[in-house]
Formats: C-alpha cells, sequence, structure tokens
C-alpha cells in the first residue's frame, strides 16, 4: 500500500473535539472490473478495515465495502483527553496492514 | 367453447411476449452477468443490521450533492445527533444503497471519545439512488434516514 495523509492538529485543550482526515492512496479494486486485454475478472483488493487508536483505545473504526472510492478518504471526531499517540491503521484484503502514528499535545 | 380455448391461448402469447420483452430490456440496461441489488436487497440489509427491531426516522443528516456527474467518487457527510457521553453515544452508523451491485457500503464504529458522531466519506454509485444511513444507539434503539442522488455517469466500473 502507498503513502496515507494525515491532518490532524499538532495540539489541543482537554475536552476539545477535534477533526481528524485522512486519506490512503489505494486504487480500491472492486473484483468486477475486467481486464481490457485479457477480459478477465481483476480480483477483488480493497481495504476493508480502518482503525483509529488514541493511547491504546480505538475511537473510531471503518469498515469498508466495494462501494467505497478510490484513496478512501475519511473526516472524523475526537475528543481530547490525553497527550499522546493516534495511530490509523489500514487493513487491505488479504491481510496486509499499513499504520501511521501521530503525536497530540493536550493541555 | 373454442372461443375460449383460443383466448386462452392468446392471453398465454401475450404474458410469453411481455417476459420475453421484460428480459430483454433488462439485460440491456444492466449488461450481460452484472446484476444490480434490488431496493429489496437493500431493505433486508436494513433488517438484518437491525435484528428486526423498530427503527425511527430522525436524528441524522446526510449530505450529498443533488446531482452526482461522477458516480466514482461522491463526496457524502452524515452526522448523527447524540451527546456521545459514556451513558448514551452513536455505537455504529452504516451506509447503505440501493442501486449498487452490493447494497452494504460501510460501517462506522463509534466510542464516547469520538466526542461528535459525524463523518464524511466518498462513495461509488452506479446509477441513480438511494442512501441510506441506519445507526445504532448504545441503547440499542435505532435511527434511520434516507436520501436519494441523481447520477449522470455511474462508477461501478462495469
Amino acid at each position: 500500500m502507498a503513502k496515507a495523509r494525515i491532518k490532524v492538529p499538532s495540539s489541543a485543550k482537554k475536552g476539545e473535539i477535534f477533526e481528524i482526515k485522512t486519506l490512503m492512496s489505494h486504487n480500491m479494486e472492486t473484483g468486477r472490473r475486467k481486464d481490457k486485454k485479457t477480459g478477465e475478472l481483476i480480483p477483488r483488493k480493497i481495504i476493508n478495515k480502518f482503525e483509529c487508536v488514541y493511547n491504546g483505545k480505538t475511537v473510531f473504526s471503518a469498515d469498508f465495502h466495494p462501494s467505497i472510492s478510490a484513496n478512501p478518504y475519511l473526516a472524523f471526531s475526537c475528543r481530547a483527553t490525553e497527550s499522546g499517540k493516534l495511530e490509523f491503521r489500514w487493513t487491505e484484503d488479504g491481510g496486509a496492514v499499513t499504520s501511521e502514528t501521530k503525536e497530540i499535545q493536550v493541555s | 367453447m373454442s372461443d375460449t380455448v383460443s383466448n386462452v391461448a392468446i392471453l398465454d402469447r401475450r404474458q410469453v411476449l411481455t417476459a420475453a420483452g421484460a428480459v430483454a430490456v433488462a439485460g440491456f440496461v444492466m449488461g450481460p452477468g452484472f446484476a444490480f441489488a434490488k431496493p429489496e436487497d437493500a431493505a433486508a440489509r436494513v433488517k438484518e443490521a437491525t435484528g428486526g427491531a423498530a427503527v425511527k426516522e430522525g436524528r441524522i443528516t446526510i449530505q450529498l450533492p443533488q446531482i452526482a456527474e461522477n458516480g466514482n467518487t461522491v463526496p457524502v457527510t452524515v452526522s448523527v445527533e447524540s451527546p456521545m457521553s459514556d451513558a448514551d453515544f452513536v455505537k455504529v452508523a452504516h451506509i447503505f444503497v440501493d442501486g449498487n451491485p452490493t447494497p452494504d457500503v460501510a460501517s462506522f464504529h463509534f466510542s464516547p471519545m469520538s466526542g461528535k458522531a459525524d463523518f464524511s466519506t466518498r462513495i461509488r454509485l452506479a446509477k441513480t439512488q438511494n442512501v441510506i444511513v441506519v445507526a445504532q444507539m448504545s441503547d440499542g434503539s435505532f435511527f434511520t434516514a434516507s436520501q436519494q442522488i441523481k447520477v449522470t455517469i455511474g462508477g461501478c466500473g462495469g
């Protein structure tokens, strides 16, 4: 899987609700497209799961089906509770996982 | 007596022709081997997701363009009204559609730490259809909302 782009504020006040935006480059092959040369179906390969883990606790997760567009984009909210790490995990069909971590300072 | 018999024969022929016509039209619209989910399939998935529990309208706002020129990437924003406290929060929100090859689009799982039960993403839509959101609250109740969207060019790469 290719690179992910993540937008998280570097600092937040305790209790504040902030927005997280993620964009993962992935062609999200639906399994319904045919190879133009051979006429054979291209097997399905999509990111089927996304998770956001804040200091070890899962804040938000999503299950994707082929109807999610290529380069899956997600924006969601999170409440600032303590300084620490936000981990983002994308799981592809077949089990490959890409993860990224961002730090946040909560005052 | 012979009259009745011929009437029956005509009716039969008519029915056969109508049926054949319907199949031909369906085949032309959908293309060979490429079946779209029917609205009933989406309704069945909604029923499965709710376990047959009562589903109330409201508390959900769906933001979609009225017309999507490109069905490959249609922005959708959903927000569910909820205090998002430890005692009362939105557990999960599902998106279903009734005109894609499969009704499932995505499920989003929240926690009290989410702060707000809202999300934005981009979806593929094969044709003009309804987008249905079903949300389950932490107390087990269900809410739903749906919106129709017109799609100019479908996005399921057939």
